[in-house]
């Protein structure tokens, strides 16, 4: 099939849409996939928060039974961590890091494709168990023995989340390792570590991240696989299996994994604001050491998730005093986006307000978050609504925000075009009524004992009122989305017309047209500071030029192509060729986990393993024509 | 010609690092693995001792038996460093050679481990009779399973080299292979000297 694809395009055929979609390695383009697949996935999981909201909207309501509210919190938490929050990171990852550092792809650009494709599929593999009346529903930590024992959680649904998520861990494995490698060797030149945009450090600090974390996440998984499907006792205490095994593998990924989520928004967060307010983020070097700080801590934390547990007094005040720690760090990062802001020219454009109301948003998160590592006080929140309040604060407030910062961004980067600014205006708005409307009466309920993860209450609990408006908040905070969504069409059906720079950028994306060409950079930049475009376009010295001041503003951009990517190559610029095998390699590793999942049910059981076994074969043919196929296509070749 | 202790990048490809893309990617993967055996080795010692029922370690294991079987894939990488050399010095004929050896000393390990866990079966020792056997199966067999990717990836390669696909120009690519092959290498001699050298 890519055989006959690049004969016919050597022909002079273009490629259909559709096919090159299926095809490509350019991160511009993977991003793109990734973007708009997350964004359906936040849509799908927020829906399935607004149908909670509506049974808890009144005490004793009947709407979603017991099962299926478990079954849609587990999914809407799962899907929200695994499925929106970390490929909603990728996207901008794809979209903005190799831009960033001046490289014309990602190391391994197949291998960026592989990574998409496994998180499309294996995404999709988890959504399917609501087609199968089989949703998981031992919530997103899939505590043992209740997700382990086919006793206690009959039917595939655990089987669905375990494997699942062993392709997107897969996914997100190859993503880090790429971006990885890419970010530490395909620096433009002069681009050293402490000249790196701070997003970019914060993408190497999430990718290194990933790579230690989710290996403990992986075993856990295997080993409730094994307890599933081949009646081992790992979590059994009959047989001397211990549950609490379980968390503490879950926790030592999980708590890393809160910042591999938070890190990249705080590098958005980190980029945004000193765009916005025309000054060099304040004691820059102090936040990527900060982030590196937070990073180090993350591992050494996990057991605040597990001060109940019984761990004893000595753990418990150690896991507090190191969750502690933590607090400084992002305090750090707090306190120097807030001097970034200080004696700027503020310049409230839409990423500017999601990105300023994360830094809000993250105080009261971060604020809970110390409460959190109090012991006796934990024992008080745990399992509350406290918590629930706790974590989306800085999962919504903090991570959703500034990822939309950095949709509204880096939007014509995306696509050549800025988002309408009014309809940004009532988005962003209505998303932060939303928001504090949602998640602050979350800490009133917690406080009053309403347990989380229940799906209902009782009347006499007086916490009808409360839940009402948190619903209503819900309503407004889902509704407000689909401004989003309105402002992309409505932009869309404007000619791309979005200059090169136009928030007058600090980092190299801006130097390149809107969207940039295939090839990104014609001529590879040379770097001289941090702001590489803003020491180019105003020189390193300290005055700060107002917002209206362009005339010493020096114009350095490239010619504007009229049709990017369409154009002929440069010279000495090889692309990456497009290629079939990621698809097929991510069927083959989807259909072994599905074979797997078969296995464990009794009327497909006896397919299971075949399929397994056909999915190994074709992950390893696969493997093979993605090894003997050139990499790199040659300029005949190259249509875009 | 490319000598693998110095940084040789494939044609094309500059690096900031002067570190070859596959090459940072294999240390990178090998970083991440090491949390992986890391967590299946902490999970084997977290259930150590807490065997209701036999069989025990110690009536199962054969420290000499294994010895040799590790000493086997010991031997295994010194035969990939001859193969490495041979193909630096572009001598075709000793790389195959060297590297079919590799092949067959990783396949006697794994005959070797295949026999072991058959002998422990008969014993009574079976994935779920207690957690000795739930945690050793698993830890040995993640291992096993990881010896059988590398062998699988050094067949590919022997088979390469003898239609011309593998090239002294691709010392950096057999480089890497090696890296994979050493790591897994060195994750047996752990588990060798914590799950049997170790007394109960």
């Amino acid at each position: 099939m890519a055989e006959a694809a690049i004969r016919l395009e050597q022909a002079g055929y273009r490629r259909s849409a559709l096919v090159e979609w299926l095809t490509t390695v350019d991160h511009k383009k993977i991003g793109i996939l990734y973007y708009w697949t997350s964004i359906v996935y936040l849509l799908l999981a927020g829906f399935l928060a607004l149908l909670m909201r509506i049974q808890l909207a009144q005490p004793d309501m009947h709407f979603l039974g017991p099962k299926t509210y478990n079954e849609v919190m587990t999914m809407h938490g799962t899907m929200m961590i695994f499925a929106v929050a970390m490929p909603l990171n990728a996207a901008f990852f794809n979209i903005a890091v190799p831009l960033m550092i001046g490289a014309r792809d990602v190391a391994f650009p197949r291998l960026n494709a592989f990574s998409y494709w496994s998180f499309l599929f294996g995404s999709l593999l988890m959504w399917s168990s609501f087609l199968f009346g089989h949703a998981p529903d031992a919530g997103w930590f899939g505590y043992a023995n209740l997700s382990s024992s086919r006793l206690y959680s009959a039917g595939p649904g655990l089987d669905f989340w375990d494997l699942g998520l062993q392709v997107l861990g897969i996914s997100s494995i190859a993503g880090a390792l790429n971006f990885f490698v890419t970010i530490v060797n395909m620096r433009a030149p002069g681009m050293s570590l402490m000249r790196m945009p701070v997003y970019v450090w914060m993408v190497l600090i999430t990718a290194i991240l990933i790579l230690l974390a989710f290996p403990s996440l992986t075993v856990g998984l295997f080993m409730i696989m094994f307890d599933r499907y081949f009646n081992t006792n790992f979590f059994n205490p009959l047989h001397g299996g211990d549950p609490v095994i379980w968390q503490h593998l879950f926790w030592i990924f999980g708590h890393p994994e809160v910042y591999i989520l938070v890190l990249p928004p705080m590098g958005i967060i980190s980029e945004v604001l000193p765009t916005f307010s025309r000054k060099p983020l304040f004691g820059a070097p102090f936040v990527i050491f900060a982030g590196i700080a937070i990073a180090f801590l993350s591992f050494f934390v996990w057991a605040h998730h597990m001060f109940t547990v019984g761990l004893g007094p000595v753990p418990n005040a150690l896991f507090a005093a190191s969750t502690m720690l933590i607090g400084i760090p992002t305090g750090v990062k707090v306190f120097n986006w807030l001097a970034t802001m200080w004696g700027g020219s503020l310049d409230f454009k839409t990423p500017m307000k999601f990105a300023s109301a994360a830094v809000w948003m993250l105080m009261m998160g971060g604020v809970t978050g110390v409460m959190h590592a109090t012991v006796p006080l934990d024992y008080q929140q745990q399992d509350s609504y406290f918590v629930v309040a706790h974590f989306h604060y800085v999962i919504f407030g903090v991570i959703v925000s500034g990822l939309l910062a950095g949709t509204y961004y880096w939007f014509p980067k995306m696509y050549g075009r800025l988002l309408d600014e009014r309809l940004g205006t009532w988005h962003f708005w209505l998303t932060f009524i939303g928001t504090n409307l949602t998640f602050f009466p979350m800490h009133f309920v917690g406080l009053d004992g309403m347990p989380r993860r229940y799906f209902t209450y009782s009347a006499e609990t007086g916490w009808g009122t409360w839940n009402l408006v948190i619903t209503i908040g819900a309503f407004i905070l889902g509704l407000a989305q689909v401004l989003l969504l309105i402002n992309v069409v409505k932009t869309m059906r404007q000619p791309a017309t979005a200059p090169a720079d136009p928030w007058d950028g600090r980092t190299l994306e801006w130097t390149i047209p809107s969207p940039p060409p295939a090839y990104n950079f014609a001529v590879i930049p040379t770097v001289r500071g941090r702001d590489a475009y803003w020491i180019e376009k105003y020189g390193d010295g300290h005055h700060v030029p107002a917002a209206t001041d362009t005339t010493q503003r020096r114009e350095v951009h490239e010619p504007r192509h009229d049709n990017p990517g369409h154009g002929p190559l440069p010279p000495g610029v090889h692309l990456p060729k497009p290629s079939w095998w990621p698809l097929i390699v991510s069927a083959g590793l989807t259909a072994m986990a599905a074979g797997m999942i078969m296995h464990g049910t009794e009327t497909l059981g006896p397919l299971g393993f075949p399929i397994v076994g056909l999915g190994a074969f074709v992950v390893f043919f696969g493997l093979l024509g993605w090894h003997f196929e050139p990499a790199i296509e040659h300029e005949e070749a190259h249509v875009a | 010609m490319s000598h693998a202790t110095g940084h040789t990048l494939p044609a094309g490809e500059h690096t900031v690092t002067g570190i070859s893309h596959n090459r940072l990617l294999m240390w990178t993967f090998l970083a991440s693995d090491c949390m992986f055996f890391g967590s299946l080795i902490w999970v084997y010692f977290a259930y150590r001792g807490r065997y209701f029922e036999g069989p025990y370690p110690r009536e199962v294991l054969d420290i000499p038996y294994t010895s040799v079987s590790a000493a086997v894939l010991l031997l295994s990488s010194f035969a990939i460093v001859m193969a490495l050399t041979a193909l630096e010095r572009a001598d075709m004929r000793g790389f195959r050679g060297w590297l079919l050896g590799t092949i067959l000393l990783g396949a006697l390990f794994l005959g070797g481990q295949y026999y072991e866990f058959t002998t422990f079966y008969h014993e009574g020792l079976t994935l779920t009779s207690n957690l000795f056997g739930t945690t050793f199966f698993v830890l040995t067999g993640f291992h096993g399973t990881h010896v059988f990717i590398g062998i699988v990836w050094l067949l590919v390669q022997w088979l390469l080299s003898l239609f011309g696909k593998l090239t002294p120009a691709h010392v950096e690519r057999f480089f890497v292979t090696t890296l994979y092959w050493h790591f897994v290498d060195i994750v047996w001699i752990i588990i060798f000297m914590l799950v049997y050298l170790m007394p109960y």
